[in-house]
């Protein structure tokens, strides 16, 4: 008499189409992630605007970007700063554009301000910004109509 | 002699490892994806008072706003050049639009100039308000007409004592 051989109990699912949806999730993600979004600070609500749109072509290279808080705080580089800090950090800053050959009229600095901030503390940050000898700023508001 | 059967070799790499690290993958990236608001730029050219720059003309002199702050910050009210007290950023639009057009240069939107005159305790929303307002106006078709595109702040005020 023939014996049958046997047959293995254990049932394989086959894993092929999961971890296929896991690369094309990670690549997704991996492409969609903006680490350099850091030195922006999440506690800020921008004002909106309808006629702000993202910029077009390349991100400045020269760029100093400045936050105002609800609470009139004055954050740049992640740290909370005094106005007279500010004006040491914004020494620093011109100092280092300069030793890199670049002109301090050609530097950008990027303002982001609470709806809720002053007005005359932003205006007290350009101010700095001008007593170290920049001229060009930007003012940041969020798209109307975006998130 | 005794033969032996061949047998087919089947070989099965174990996944687990993979997969562990592919979910340890995901769940990094998960966590540190943010959905970030699109942000849009409004330009300033601005150099301080009394410098020598090229910016410093011989053209019309740039038309002032004057907001004033209410309680909390909130807008009172704002004039444009010598006109009356307005409230309604619909009127600055007109107001400019019509400062514009009453000059006979064509093309001055790129020439003219706005100084915002606005009070130390007035929320920075206004002042975004205020330049929406000024430098253009956005049509039915989505497209937006530009107006003024010069904008500069005044000297700060001092603070107030409270």
């Amino acid at each position: 008499m023939k014996v049958k051989k046997a047959e293995s109990n254990i049932l394989e699912g086959d894993m092929t189409p999961m971890i296929d949806m896991t690369f094309q999730l990670i690549a997704f993600l991996m492409v969609m992630i903006n680490f350099t979004a850091d030195d922006v600070s999440n506690k800020l609500t921008l004002p909106e605007s309808e006629l702000a749109r993202p910029p077009e072509g390349e991100p400045e290279k020269n760029r100093l970007i400045i936050q105002l808080t609800k609470d009139n705080k004055v954050i740049m580089g992640g740290d909370e700063l005094s106005l007279d800090r500010l004006k040491a950090m914004l020494s620093a800053e011109a100092r280092a554009f300069t030793n890199q050959g670049v002109l301090l009229t050609d530097a950008t600095v990027y303002i982001r301000a609470d709806t809720e901030c002053r007005t005359g503390k932003v205006q007290e940050v350009i101010k700095e910004c001008q007593a170290q000898k920049f001229e060009r700023f930007v003012l940041r508001a969020k798209e109307k109509g975006g998130n | 002699m005794k033969m032996r059967k061949n047998t087919e070799a089947k070989v099965e790499q174990n996944m687990t490892a993979m997969i562990d690290v592919v979910f340890q993958l995901l769940t990094f990236f998960v966590m540190s994806f943010k959905v970030a608001a699109m942000e849009g730029d409004f330009n300033i050219k601005m150099p301080a008072s009394g410098a020598s720059s090229a910016s410093v003309t011989d053209t019309a002199p740039p038309i002032k706003i004057k907001m004033s702050a209410g309680e909390n910050g909130t807008l009172k009210n704002f004039k444009v050049g010598s006109n009356e007290p307005m409230i309604n950023f619909k009127d600055m639009t007109r107001t400019i639009k019509s400062l514009l057009k009453s000059s006979s240069s064509p093309g001055l939107e790129n020439e003219t100039e706005v100084e915002l005159d606005c009070d130390y305790t007035l929320k920075y929303e206004y002042v975004i308000k205020a330049i929406t307002a000024i430098s253009g106006e956005k049509q039915s078709d989505g497209s937006v007409v530009k107006l003024v595109q010069k904008i500069k702040f005044s000297p700060p005020k001092a603070a107030p004592a409270n």
